[in-house]
């Protein structure tokens, strides 16, 4: 079972299983007694399937756009961005996108390459847990999602950038 | 100057305190060297040929005298007690130790410094004109703009792993361009509207490297107001759509390219219509609170000196050609704009040593109300000094080494550190620039030659901007021998342009004769008024190609 770190620090586990993306002609192979994360395009495919089950989220891919769920982001539990890499930064627009332009209110959850010192620059993107790549020493997970108290721009956490804070 | 308040110095801090934790963790083994390398380029920290080396941030240039002084002491403590004036009004150290940056930038955050995103993957400095604020044809001040897009840019969360580095140039003059606007990821050239409306004319995609391109204009008239929400939106569009799998591929140029401008800008205009209104979206005030930092220094009530400078002129030649080449005109009267230059023969371009730091800073604090400004072309402007006092600046720098007169002339070199430093190059470049200036070290020769730009690159990085030399020269490897390239025709100024390969490189020693027939070529086919660029445009690549390889 992941440990999931939410965006105070406190770690918890749960059973999510992200399920890969199914080879060519293979079809999902999604677990009976496990919530699973399936790729957001194969969700709508079988839509009449999976809406309303709260043992069914998504995951997208640093590649994948978000605007395939515009409208339905709410009717998931879940929703996952993977990070194939911590140097590939796509996952914080898609972040931010889900939140900001589709109005997203559920778990936002960053799963792949997730490394302590990007923590903070996802919670400011939309993302509260974070499945952290086991090597790392998620003891250290709450300080690094608190190096900055503040941060100059809007973005998800706040909409008021710093020039305005100034002025009032 | 932009002067830091409670916010400003708080983030500076915490940044201190983060990464000398990410240090300790990488010392520690706890990360491994990848997952270092974007955390400390970001903190400007490059590990070279020889040494770690440290870009220090210069927000578009501007330092005051006690910065100046503290980047001294810093170069004397933790340094060989020299530093390097970039081609990106930056500061860079050669030496430092990897374990002693923490406290460096703990140093330099005691004077409101910091080398936030010198390098990686994100937005970096913003760079404008030098003479921004003292120029008779400037729109407007650039440099609010450029503060208020450091600050936007500063650990922007969604837009620190880019596919690419990004550099943003802003201009406001009307007739110049020294900021190279076009050649950069994003060029904001300030401009009015019909109506009077101050706005920006959006540029984006140009660039050097290996695929050197003038930036097309997507947005013809951004408002002021609106600037912030649209360089998200052009950033966002960059992140989420340039290419990842190839980095020669994948600087925003060449998404602009494949998408075409138009299509480019019709995306990003799709993106800005979401957030063109949000909070983001700039106030007058805001504007103006960054505006009253820079306002006009106490200015005395003077006229022009000019019966004085004639005088002065005619009783020394010397300084008669310093004042024709190195002094420019201020827009208030009884005041001119001095460039110091770092290009004296023998040195590296654009390197200082610590003395020389405070004797600039000293010269800040006399003749410039406490402040300098460092250009792209790797000198140092005083940009407030009294024309009564020209004479006795000009005597105070002379023996410094500060008072060559040769800016904007061909020896007034545009020099990367090149292979002496660097572990990205090719060649080494600091030796050319040195007898290239020993062979044209006749100033009164440099003036019949008139303005000519010589940059020099030691590899395809192109960090000593040659695509955009009147004449470039790129350091190539050849069977692990150090030869060099030449291009002819580059700018750039407003008429920016990308030079054109001349022919077969040449070994370094050749160098200075090549050189010498290009000027050959020129001296014999150019008319009364033409500059360089204008023969060259004139008459073509021919007549070069002629002489040269004859």
């Amino acid at each position: 079972m992941p440990n999931v770190i939410a965006s105070d620090g406190t770690i918890r586990q749960d059973n999510w299983v992200v399920v890969p993306r199914p080879a060519e002609g293979e079809s999902l192979d999604i677990p009976s007694a496990q919530p699973a994360l399936i790729p957001a395009d194969l969700w709508l495919a079988g839509y009449e399937h999976f809406t309303g089950r709260q043992d069914i989220g998504v995951w997208f891919d640093s590649h994948d756009e978000p605007e395939i769920l515009e409208g339905r982001v709410n009717e998931l539990p879940v929703i996952a961005v993977n990070f194939p890499k911590f140097s590939d930064g796509r996952g914080y627009s898609i972040g931010r996108l889900l939140r900001e332009r589709f109005g997203y209110v559920n778990e936002l959850r960053a799963i792949g390459d997730v490394l302590l010192d990007q923590l903070q620059f996802m919670k400011r993107c939309g993302f509260d847990a974070y499945v952290l790549r086991p090597d790392k020493d998620i003891t250290k997970a709450q300080r690094c999602l608190n190096f900055f108290s503040q941060g100059y721009q809007a973005a998800t956490d706040t909409d008021i950038p710093l020039f305005r804070r100034r002025a009032s | 100057m932009y002067v830091y308040d409670e916010h400003d110095r708080q983030m500076a801090a915490e940044r201190v305190a983060q990464f000398r934790d990410q240090t300790e963790r990488a010392l520690a083994g706890e990360l491994a060297e990848d997952e270092f390398l974007p955390l400390r380029l970001q903190n400007g920290l490059y590990v070279q040929r020889l040494a770690p080396m440290l870009r220090i941030c210069v927000p578009y240039g501007m330092l005051r005298s006690d910065q100046l002084r503290r980047l001294a002491r810093i170069t004397r403590d933790y340094d060989k007690g020299y530093a390097h004036f970039t081609t990106r009004q930056n500061v860079q150290l050669n030496w430092p130790a990897l374990e002693d940056v923490p406290d460096i930038l703990a140093e330099l955050a005691e004077v409101e410094m910091h080398a936030n995103q010198t390098s990686g993957n994100c937005i970096r400095n913003t760079t404008t004109d030098q003479f921004s604020g003292v120029q008779s044809d400037e729109i407007a001040d650039p440099r609010p703009y450029c503060e208020i897009i450091r600050q936007w840019s500063t650990f922007h969360p969604e837009f620190a792993f880019l596919p690419r580095k990004f550099k943003v140039a802003v201009n406001a003059s009307e007739h110049t361009d020294r900021a190279a606007i076009q050649v950069h990821d994003i060029g904001l050239q300030m401009v009015r509207n019909d109506a009077g409306e101050l706005g920006f004319r959006v540029h984006v995609g140009g660039g050097l490297g290996r695929t050197p391109m003038v930036g097309p204009v997507i947005r013809e008239f951004l408002p002021e107001l609106d600037l912030l929400t649209y360089l998200e939106a052009v950033l966002r569009v960059y992140n989420r759509y340039g290419r990842r799998d190839n980095k020669f591929k994948a600087r925003i140029k060449i998404l602009v390219k494949a998408l075409t401008p138009e299509g480019f800008a019709e995306k990003v205009e799709a993106e800005w219509q979401h957030i063109k209104d949000s909070p983001s979206r700039l106030t007058r005030e805001a504007i103006e609170r960054i505006q009253a930092y820079f306002t006009e220094p106490d200015y005395a009530d003077l006229a022009n000196a000019t019966d004085l400078l004639a005088k002065q002129r005619f009783e020394n030649r010397e300084f008669d050609q310093w004042l024709a080449h190195n002094v420019d005109t201020h827009k208030k009267p009884g005041y001119a704009i001095v460039t110091l230059t770092m290009k004296k023969t023998g040195t590296p371009p654009g390197d200082v040593t610590d003395r020389q730091l405070e004797q600039i800073a000293d010269l800040a604090d006399d003749y410039s109300f406490g402040e300098v400004r460092v250009t792209h072309q790797q000198n140092v402007v005083l940009a407030d000094v009294r024309q009564d006092r020209l004479l006795e600046l000009w005597q105070a720098i002379t023996p410094m080494g500060f008072g060559t007169a040769n800016l904007n002339t061909l020896t007034d070199v545009i020099c990367c550190p090149g292979g002496d430093y660097c572990a990205l190059a090719n060649a080494k470049s600091i030796p050319v620039a040195e007898a290239i200036q020993r062979k044209f070290d006749d100033l009164d020769y440099l003036y019949d030659l008139g303005n000519i730009d010589l940059n020099i690159s030691g590899c395809m990085n192109a960090c000593g901007h040659h695509h955009v030399g009147n004449i470039g020269v790129l350091g190539v490897d050849k069977k692990g021998e150090e030869f060099y390239q030449i291009s002819l025709g580059g700018s750039s100024h407003h008429d920016a342009a990308i030079g054109k390969i001349l022919g077969p490189s040449f070994a370094r020693e050749e160098m200075p004769e090549v050189i010498a027939k290009i000027i050959d070529v020129y001296v014999d086919k150019r008319t009364e008024e033409e500059t360089f660029l204008d023969t060259y445009r004139r008459v073509g690549i021919d007549p070069f190609k002629e002489r040269v390889y004859a």
